[in-house]
């Protein structure tokens, strides 16, 4: 086991550079000019534009820029944006809201998505099984950007349930529940199916049956022998699933305007500020590869007949 | 049906520990109604060993499962008889009291240790579970008790076996872990379903001297089912052979072996492979067994049996007492035991 997660955290070092290397190279080879209509109305003086340059060594080769880049980053230095704010500082302040919101997001989407899934996968066809079906079918096809727009307006606007805007940072714990449903209703649908499919097919499985004629109650038989064996799948997606909610919190965020990394990566893309860009993305990258690597050690942990050496 | 007199086969040594009497299940399928079980009786009593034997498909299993109340409903639907453990009919009884037998009262072997067994939890949790849920035992005290009872079945390095899971045990020691986790609640009944045919021969030989050495010291009832005649000569005190959802002949052992009642048994006899045979081609049954759906009119067996006569093709044969001690659903019955 030691060995496998040595090797692991080895492979991680090619994915990363790589992965950077490729966003740093993206950033930089979008079209625009950084230092238009930077100065407000006119153009801004050639002399300011040269200084900016130099300073941010935007004239080097890329290559040169991408290893200064990497150099800094190892020793925690995320670089600074054209307005000279720290851009470890911006990500330290926006992260948390993020972190905040996918849990939440992951909380909804285990519990509401295994609930439904094991009622659903026990009862077998029949009303419930239908609605639920149909329902996560819907919601599987509809992008969050409509969910959440649906949402606000519904439960914000109209009843006034819920705040339409977060905007707070630290974001408030219930005001993250409306965005946490839409960030994770796609995720819910398939927590759904899959915990539905996966208690379907062990319900008839020879090891069911034994712990039944054990004697055991159906507490337990149901609790304990079926939904063990059936979570695994589930709890596998489930880790993989906070990498990608993160990622995907960038729409989340634009709708409900809470200040986390999404909303950050956005101002970046805009204000064509690239280190914003290239560090939050990294930091992503760095959250997704760790989670997969966590993923698959949890499966071993969960499927005794998983071993890694 | 139910009275001693007409069920009764071969002597019993005591009260019957379980009656199954006059058992009809179904199974509601796509294709129709299958008709899985028709009227099957047999009793066991204590220390005593009844084997199975039959066919897949002639409903050895699907008893056993009804008795056990495992059947899975739908697409199975009991529709008539009665399971009676101790005289308390267990179809009737409400799911706690049968809760309660299960494991204590009757327990259960399987074909197949490796899905019988949950991959997920080590071989020592499944047998003390049932301790601690059942009994109340405490952690340490079922632990001590799993090991006890995986060295009565002689798993060696019993201590270190308990921690660990299902498919780490080789086919034969996980059958011997299965056989100790039922033996956990100390069943006064143990039904085996094929307990050796996933298993290789010598390995089988072990596993049904266990089986026969712990039945004898615990004097408890054996339901042995099995397609193996060679496995059944040596254990059986009493043989119920199957075909098509009937008991089409029940006797002990020794009179099945020497003068069969049912041709469907002097077949399966015959279709043994015996060492003064070497070179001849071996005896088979022709034919296959009737799908469920459509049992033919008349015996089941007409459509296979050698010696099939009109009425046979017409009317079913009743289940009746060619001799003392046996019973037979033949119509020649009588003609069979005198011809063997």
């Amino acid at each position: 086991m030691g060995r496998y997660v040595l090797r692991r955290l080895l492979q991680l070092v090619p994915v990363f550079i790589g992965t950077t290397f490729l966003i740093y190279w993206l950033v930089w080879s979008l079209p625009g000019d950084p230092f238009a209509g930077k100065c407000g109305d006119r153009p801004c003086p050639d002399a300011y534009i040269a200084v900016m340059r130099e300073r941010f060594h935007l004239d080097e080769p890329l290559v040169v820029q991408y290893g200064r880049y990497l150099w800094n980053l190892l020793q925690g230095d995320f670089g600074e944006t054209f307005r000279g704010l720290e851009v470890g500082e911006l990500i330290s302040n926006a992260y948390p809201n993020t972190i905040r919101l996918a849990v939440v997001a992951l909380l909804i989407e285990a519990v509401i998505g295994l609930a439904a899934g094991v009622l659903t996968g026990l009862r077998g066809r029949g009303f419930l099984d239908n609605l639920t079906l149909v329902s996560t079918l819907f919601l599987i096809s509809l992008p969050v950007f409509v969910t959440g727009f649906a949402l606000q307006i519904f439960f914000g606007f109209e009843l006034g349930w819920i705040k339409t805007t977060v905007a707070k940072s630290p974001a408030p714990w219930e005001q993250l529940i409306a965005p946490g449903f839409v960030l994770g209703s796609l995720s819910m649908a398939y927590v759904t199916r899959l915990t539905r499919t996966s208690i379907a097919e062990n319900k008839h499985a020879d090891f069911v049956r034994t712990a039944v004629a054990k004697g055991l109650p159906q507490r337990r038989v149901v609790g304990v022998h079926l939904l063990r064996n059936s979570a695994i799948p589930v709890v596998t997606f489930l880790g993989t699933d906070l990498g990608a909610l993160m990622g995907g919190a960038i729409v989340t965020e634009g709708i409900f305007d809470i200040k986390g990394i999404g909303n950050l990566v956005f101002d970046g893309i805009i204000g064509k500020d690239g280190l914003i860009v290239t560090g939050v993305v990294t930091l992503l990258v760095l959250v997704y590869l760790l989670s997969n690597l966590l993923v698959d050690l949890l499966y071993a942990v969960l499927d005794p007949r998983i071993r890694y050496d | 049906m139910s009275t001693v007199d007409e069920t009764g086969a071969g002597p019993i040594p005591s009260a019957p520990l379980l009656e199954v009497d006059d058992l009809f299940v179904e199974f509601h399928t796509r294709d129709g109604v299958a008709r899985v079980l028709n009227g099957v009786s047999y009793r066991v009593a204590a220390g005593e060993t009844l084997a199975v034997l039959g066919e897949s498909g002639s409903g050895k299993s699907v008893t056993a499962q009804t008795v056990m109340g495992i059947l899975d409903t739908p697409p199975g639907v009991i529709t008539g008889g009665a399971v009676r453990f101790h005289g308390e009919d267990l179809l009737t009884a409400p799911d706690r009291r049968r809760r309660a037998v299960r494991g204590s009262g009757i327990a259960m072997i399987f074909q197949d240790a490796l899905s019988a067994l949950n991959p997920v939890f080590t071989v020592g949790f499944q047998i003390e579970e049932q301790l601690r849920v059942r009994r109340g035992m405490s952690r340490k005290d079922a632990r001590k008790r799993a090991v006890e009872l995986l060295e009565l079945v002689k798993i060696p390095n019993a201590r270190g076996r308990v921690r660990q899971y299902p498919h780490e045990f080789s086919g034969g020691m996980r059958q011997r872990a299965m056989i100790a986790m039922s033996l956990a609640l100390d069943p006064e009944l143990l039904i085996a379903d094929e307990p050796t045919t996933a298993l290789d021969v010598t390995v089988q030989a072990q596993i049904m001297d266990l089986l026969k050495e712990i039945q004898v010291e615990r004097h408890m009832g054996l339901i042995l089912i099995t397609h193996d005649l060679g496995v059944v000569a040596e254990v059986a005190d009493r043989i119920a052979v199957m075909y098509a959802g009937r008991i089409v002949e029940q006797a002990d052992a020794r009179s099945v072996y020497r003068r069969p009642g049912h041709p469907y048994t002097a077949a399966l006899l015959d279709s043994l492979p015996r060492l003064d045979q070497k070179g001849t081609e071996l005896n088979t049954i022709k034919g296959l067994p009737p799908s469920l759906l459509r049992i033919p009119d008349g015996c089941p067996f007409h459509p296979r049996c050698a010696r099939a006569q009109d009425v046979c093709r017409t009317e079913v044969p009743p289940q009746h007492r060619p001799e003392p001690g046996r019973l037979s659903a033949c119509h020649f019955a009588e003609e069979l035991i005198a011809d063997a």
